[in-house]
């Protein structure tokens, strides 16, 4: 393998919160590793040079959760497009859910995803089913998944329903030191339901997905963590009270973390009476007053990380009557733009919060390297130049699927950058706006 | 007063004058329909498509018989949208359409918001016959054309709706239409067909029939689809009955000027009794025809498109 | 014309239908709105007067038979036909104030027709302005006005205007 070329990243903002680092310093990177902070007086011969002026370099984002759908779906998204997808949102890595076809029950489909993962620009890190077939009845086989290379186990897009498997399921992966990542929803509660349950539903006459299908599972779920001492993280937390919830566990000393999202954070279901089918998702857009408490929980530390839960679907799917469309909108090209103008510029977040959020924290709570910028580590970074105002336009994504409410918003504050090992694999280019 | 819309989608929104326009066109029209030769030629050239993804009998001719009254060429298309894969045949449809250049789209569907969708992908105009538990402006137009026959306005009229709130399209519509046109509406029905924050549209709630019934001007008695039981949100039919059911005993004291309507079709013995639905307060048929007179005021007022170039 | 020609023209109209009639037997009015309609009023008022007999008045609304509904940006506000007696075998006289291109009582006699099958249908209009686009004469004119395409003829009458009278007005944006 030929030496890499080094990478000299000359003048922009180093902002880590996790190290205390924030100021005006060159970043160079020699064989795909930080090889210095600081001031650089004479940069090694040949190498690369990128201009940070006025920009952010940081730790490279990672986002805890995206569907990639392959295997099984490849005409929604593959690795590789939604590895570049992730690569032009600024992010340096992806955990990817199980819920495939077939699903990641078993050590050949994790083998073959990070195999196919070996092409793609970013990171790709598997999580496992926790029950085989996604069907919660049995057990997947735990170890071998994880000496073949997940980092979590989920059944997300369902709940495991028979609380005696869920308590194994903690159980078994603490052994592992792993998370189990919940998606939270008591189907009976939820039903047909399309949209979350409220006066826009009652309005529209669509079926609703109350509040409480999903605070009856995470109230059960963070039961069973506490009695097991395992580690739990609740996926997309969408109501005020599954923070309140969270947040009263926190406060007794259960291991339970939190990812919330960036269309959760901006938007509420009075987004639905557009009838768009982009504004379908499950968990559905809820009110204001959840809206509300999802941001207050994200900046008090209830809520640990932002995911984009990267859901493509392919239009002749999406681009139908409401109750017809699938849940689930694509979300890793627009997930730091909203983040930065509507949660910084809104001032619910400070920028060192926003790294943590998407950074650091989604790094520990799978334990995998990243988070920091550091001497000696791995250089995977992003550089962000905050006051870029850009239009979404979800013909130029480079995800397969163009599924986004957000088409058309003007935002502030992108990715200009992203580089992983050193490499950059995505630059924005001077003339897109 | 000029109708400006493109579409009729729903009467949330829609203002008073506007419906007033309606109503009273719908009056002119009323006459064509006694008349010896019961059709005029004011839409002649105009082409009507009737999508019925749903299964209907009366609103389907409703419409149909107000399109042939009005001279428009109309050809009709009903299916159940359970014997084909959801979604296909809606955007089958739509391409189906801008093929066959129909100028005005009637669509029953489902699928709240399907004829938002169908709106939003062709260039006819598109009037909702009913989607899903949304909205059915047609009915609820034809319903207050009923009132206002009898009462001479709306303004003031204490109008109970009873039976399954939840999933009622007709009492969206009318809950939006009646309160913009000065009506005060009691909506009445069991805790578990009586949608979430439903107050909050400006209507008064009541879980007691006998309660909501004093004072009443009207009763809008709604459709209970038997469906309901299977899905645990009723006990049984027979207690529906005896808790909401609308018999000649309970209406002992209504006023003498009371009016019974039902969107229909009846299920006689569930949610009204024979004697009711068929007795002095009775206004159904008369619903029936007034519902030609509205579709063809609708249809009329929809096709003033833009000006042809010549 | 003011009031007083107003009075004379209907009050003649009136005389030619009773002569050319041999009476008022079998005789119906309909007059177009909107101003045909008091028109018809009145020409049945003094026809009454003579025979001693009573004229049955309708109404009619062409609207929805106009040639130009697809053609005009917005829907015209439709009022109510009301003709409440049967025309079939009757004389029916088809009232208008202004006779123009002859569009409006093309659609007239085609509305007429759905109503019945009337013995014969004869036309008596206050004004003639000339201009015809369609092979129509009327049977009784008040008096014929000549105009130019840019003018307009107005009829007021007392019941809607407050006054009887006919006057030419230029058209502000001549066509």
């Amino acid at each position: 393998m030929s030496r890499k070329k080094s990478l000299w990243i000359r003048s922009g903002r180093v902002l880590d919160p996790g190290n205390d680092l924030d100021q005006i310093a060159d970043v160079l990177i020699r064989d795909g590793k930080i090889a210095s902070i600081g001031r650089v007086k004479k940069p090694p011969v040949g190498a690369e040079i990128y201009d940070a002026r006025d920009k952010l370099v940081v730790p490279g984002l990672i986002d805890m959760h995206v569907h990639l759908r392959e295997p099984g779906r490849e005409d929604e998204e593959t690795i590789l497009t939604g590895a570049r997808a992730a690569a032009a949102g600024g992010f340096v890595a992806v955990a990817c859910m199980p819920n495939t076809s077939p699903p990641i029950d078993n050590q050949e489909t994790v083998r073959f995803i990070r195999h196919k993962a070996e092409e793609a620009p970013v990171r790709v890190y598997p999580i496992g089913a926790i029950t085989r077939g996604r069907r919660g009845e049995a057990l997947t086989e735990v170890a071998e998944l994880v000496a073949a290379g997940i980092v979590a186990i989920s059944d997300d897009g369902d709940t495991v329903k028979n609380s005696a498997i869920f308590r194994h399921a903690l159980e078994y992966a603490s052994m592992f030191e792993i998370p189990v990542i919940s998606h939270c929803e008591d189907p009976d509660l939820r039903g047909m339901g399309v949209m979350n349950e409220g006066f826009v539903s009652t309005v529209l006459g669509m079926k609703g997905m109350p509040a409480i299908a999903e605070q009856v599972a995470v109230a059960r779920d963070i039961g069973i963590a506490e009695f097991t001492g395992a580690r739990l993280h609740i996926a997309h937390v969408s109501t005020a009270g599954t923070v309140e919830l969270i947040r009263m566990a926190k406060s007794r000393g259960v291991r339970v973390t939190a990812e919330v999202t960036a269309h959760h954070l901006v938007l509420t279901d009075e987004a639905v009476r557009s009838f768009d089918s982009n504004t379908k998702m499950n968990p559905p857009l809820r009110d204001e007053v959840d809206r509300q408490a999802l941001r207050d929980g994200l900046a008090d530390g209830t809520i640990d990380c932002v995911a984009s839960d990267h859901a493509p679907h392919s239009q002749e799917e999406k681009e139908v009557e409401f109750d017809a469309a699938p849940f689930g909108i694509v979300g890793l090209e627009t997930s730091l733009g909203l983040v930065l103008t509507e949660l910084v510029g809104g001032g619910v977040l400070t920028l060192p919060q926003v790294l943590a959020k998407m950074s650091l924290n989604p790094a520990r709570i799978l334990g995998i390297p990243g988070g920091m910028i550091r001497q000696g580590n791995v250089a995977d970074l992003t550089i962000i130049d905050p006051d870029l105002r850009w239009t979404v336009d979800r013909r130029a994504f480079q995800s397969k699927s163009k599924n986004t409410p957000f088409d058309g918003w003007e935002l502030t504050g992108c990715a200009v950058a992203t580089i992983v090992g050193g490499q950059i694999v995505y630059r924005r280019e001077e003339n897109e706006t | 007063m000029k109708w400006q819309s493109r579409h009729l989608l729903g009467l949330e929104g829609v203002s008073a004058e506007e419906i007033r326009l309606i109503l009273d066109t719908a009056g002119s029209f009323k006459e064509i329909l006694e008349r010896p030769i019961k059709k005029v030629p004011a839409l002649r050239g105009i082409t009507v498509a009737n999508l019925f993804f749903e299964p209907s009998t009366r609103t389907r001719f409703s419409f149909e018989l107000a399109e042939k009254r009005m001279s428009a060429d109309s050809v009709s298309f009903s299916t159940a949208t359970s014997s084909v894969k959801k979604g296909e045949t809606l955007k089958d449809t739509v391409k189906n359409i801008e093929a066959m250049r129909v100028d005005m789209v009637v669509i029953r569907h489902s699928a709240a918001g399907a004829p938002h969708f169908l709106a939003r992908c062709v260039d006819a105009a598109v009037i909702n016959a009913g989607d899903g538990a949304h909205e059915h402006p047609t009915q609820a137009l034809l319903d207050m054309m009923t009132l206002r026959e009898k009462y001479g306005s709306l303004e003031g009229l204490r109008v109970v709706i009873v039976g399954d709130i939840a999933h009622s399209r007709v009492a969206r519509s009318n809950i939006w239409g009646l309160r913009t046109m000065g009506a005060s509406v009691i909506v009445c029905g069991p805790k578990t067909l009586l949608p979430l924050d439903v107050e909050q549209l400006g209507v008064d709630v009541s879980v007691n029939l006998d309660e909501a019934l004093e004072g009443a001007d009207v009763i809008n008695v709604l459709r209970l689809q038997l469906e309901r039981q299977t899905q645990g949100l009723l006990p049984s039919m027979r207690e529906y009955n005896r808790e909401y059911g609308i018999t000649l005993q309970r209406l002992a004291g209504a006023k003498e000027s009371l009016t019974i309507m039902h969107p229909g079709p009846i299920n006689r013995g569930v949610e009204i009794t024979p004697q009711v639905a068929d007795g002095p307060y009775s206004v159904i048929l008369d619903q029936v025809l007034n519902g030609v007179a509205v579709r063809m005021a609708v249809l009329f007022l929809l096709s003033g498109g833009e000006p042809k170039l010549t | 014309m003011d009031a007083k020609d107003v009075q004379r023209a209907v009050a003649r109209i009136a005389h030619e239908i009773i002569e050319r009639n041999k009476g008022a037997k079998d005789l119906v009015i309909v007059g177009i709105r909107a101003r045909g309609d008091y028109l018809a009023a009145r020409v049945a008022e003094v026809i009454e007067g003579i025979e001693g007999l009573t004229i049955p008045v309708g109404i009619i609304d062409i609207t929805l038979y106009r040639d130009d509904l697809q053609v005009v940006l917005e829907q015209p506000v439709v009022h109510k036909t009301d003709i409440p007696f049967d025309i079939t075998g009757q004389v029916v006289i088809l009232v208008d104030d202004v006779l123009n291109t002859g569009r409006t009582i093309r659609a007239a006699i085609d509305q007429l027709i759905d109503f019945g099958r009337p013995k014969s249908i004869q036309l008596a209009v206050l004004v003639d302005r000339g201009h015809r686009e369609l092979p129509i004469r009327a049977d009784y004119v008040g008096k014929n006005v000549p105009t130019s395409q840019g003018q307009q003829v107005e009829v007021r009458v007392r019941e809607v205007d407050g006054s009887d009278e006919v006057v030419v007005v230029e058209e502000p944006f001549p066509r």
